[in-house]
């Protein structure tokens, strides 16, 4: 590693982006996916630690980070747009449903 | 704390896997020396306090726990307070009781004497004393004694594969999985291939990813405890009828990023490197086996290392995005940062910095050795920021309802 990251994609199926410095819309953000550089429009104030979407998704698809499942989405995620608790439910420990 | 015992001129090289610890007289081999007071039940916490803090250098334990507990829920409070007393890092124990309570002090001692002959115990029962004063006096005398014992053993050579680290991630952001907790995964595993044992827990902290923790398993059977501690520890969250987000993740893991318990789940995983994994235990159970064990204990960093500290972890690593300060009495605790930033804003705590991975300024392999070294640093002697601040977290895990 060579240079200071400021946007990480796990694995090269997931559908979202973590920033690693926060970042102010619009902005372009470009990240390593599998070896291809892509570049996403950010749309939204994405803090450090937190995830945009690389591509838009749809209410009720699965959040893919680390190549796995996380969540589903509970409305359609805009490319470039935060994705947090707001727009993604867990699966598991779901005693409310 | 340990008694003053200064660490001898030891450099590490790879050719020499081995660190400067304590024999004791059973062959197990310890990384501290402490002299402990350990209260069997909340009423004499005071007690113990009071104990400990008049003989400098020794340490001691609170819990709100010993009277009014029931069956196997009694039984496992009492296990792991004895679990303390015999564990290789204390040297000696007083054992403090009110009187009247359901875990008896008398039993706990006894039972630390039966399983560990050699070592120094004594009992101190408020009632009988004739006070908390008095108690005190007694216990100080003792525990003075054992102390100034304790002071006479030196550290000789011994093989790294002895060694059990406990792991741990506690206030997790999403830097967790990036940084710390891959770089203490390589640490694990070069523990491993040296013959140790590390373990992983925080049961609630894999649902999600337990798929790929049973993918390496040594056999089905392992596999199926993977899922069944899964399926025990996710009924529990449903039995409760509400969404588990805001326990798992916390409000804190969610400000940092984390959307999901999967999410925390699959950065969590990374601590626990690559090897295969022998056995799922359970909370507290004494760790016998090598190599990579999962000990199935709840996410609440305290009642963790509890029990991974009374199935006899020596250490444990402990990797943090949004920073703790916490430390077991009996094991040191070496705090990692996932983050630069963290490392600087809670300096006082935190002993390593695994951002110079986001900052790319070392590998994930770079920093994994860099916690390997500090393991072995630490193991023989130096003191980690916890130690020296006096932390002395304790908290056991509750199956049963106090009465």
């Amino acid at each position: 590693m060579s240079k200071k990251l400021n946007a990480i994609v796990m694995k090269p199926s997931d559908n979202v982006c973590t920033v690693l410095e926060e970042i102010q819309p619009p902005a372009d953000v470009t990240a390593d996916i599998g070896g291809e550089i892509v570049t996403v429009k950010v749309i939204e104030k994405i803090s450090f630690g937190h995830k945009f979407a690389l591509r838009t998704i749809r209410n009720g698809e699965p959040i893919i980070k680390y190549g796995e499942v996380i969540g589903l989405a509970t409305k359609e995620i805009l490319q470039g747009a935060h994705v947090h608790v707001h727009n993604l439910e867990s699966c598991r420990g779901r005693g409310d449903k | 704390m340990s008694p003053v015992i200064p660490a001898r001129n030891y450099e590490w090289s790879s050719a020499a896997m081995q660190f400067r610890g304590y024999r004791r007289p059973d062959g197990r081999a310890g990384i501290r020396n402490h002299v402990l007071v350990i209260p069997s039940v909340v009423c004499s916490n005071r007690v113990a306090r009071g104990i400990s803090q008049q003989v400098a250098g020794t340490n001691w334990i609170e819990h709100q726990h010993g009277c009014a507990q029931l069956g196997l829920d009694a039984e496992l409070t009492a296990h792991v307070l004895v679990s303390h007393g015999t564990h290789p890092n204390v040297y000696g124990v007083v054992v403090v009781g009110l009187g009247c309570e359901t875990i008896r002090a008398q039993d706990i001692a006894e039972r630390i004497k039966d399983l560990c002959p050699y070592k120094p115990v004594h009992l101190v029962i408020i009632q009988d004393e004739g006070g908390s004063l008095k108690a005190m006096a007694a216990g100080a005398a003792a525990a003075q004694a054992m102390l100034i014992g304790a002071s006479t053993l030196e550290r000789v050579p011994i093989d790294i594969a002895e060694l059990i680290l406990g792991t741990e991630c506690g206030g997790s952001d999403a830097c967790s999985g990036i940084s710390a907790n891959p770089a203490l995964g390589i640490t694990s595993d070069m523990l491993i291939d040296d013959g140790g044992t590390a373990i992983l827990a925080e049961t609630s902290e894999i649902i999600g990813a337990e798929h790929i923790v049973a993918a390496r398993t040594v056999n089905e059977q392992v596999a199926k405890k993977c899922f069944d501690a899964i399926r025990r520890c996710e009924a529990l969250a449903i039995g409760m009828g509400v969404d588990m987000r805001g326990a798992q993740p916390t409000p804190g893991n969610i400000e940092g990023g984390l959307s999901s318990i999967e999410e925390k789940s699959l950065g969590c995983i990374y601590k626990a490197g690559s090897r295969t994994l022998q056995d799922v235990i359970g909370y507290a159970e004494p760790i016998n086996a090598k190599g990579l064990i999962w000990m199935d204990t709840p996410g609440q960093d305290i009642e963790q290392i509890t029990g991974m500290v009374a199935g006899g972890c020596h250490l444990i690593a402990f990797t943090t995005g949004r920073g703790t300060c916490c430390g077991s009495p009996v094991a040191p605790t070496i705090k990692i940062s996932t983050t630069t930033q963290l490392f600087e804003k809670m300096n006082d705590n935190i002993d390593l910095n695994a951002g110079t991975i986001i900052t790319g300024d070392e590998t994930v392999r770079q920093v994994g050795e860099r916690i390997f070294r500090e393991i072995i640093e630490i193991a023989s002697g130096k003191q980690t920021k916890a130690e020296v601040l006096g932390f002395n977290d304790f908290a056991i895990k509750r199956i049963g309802p106090t009465m």
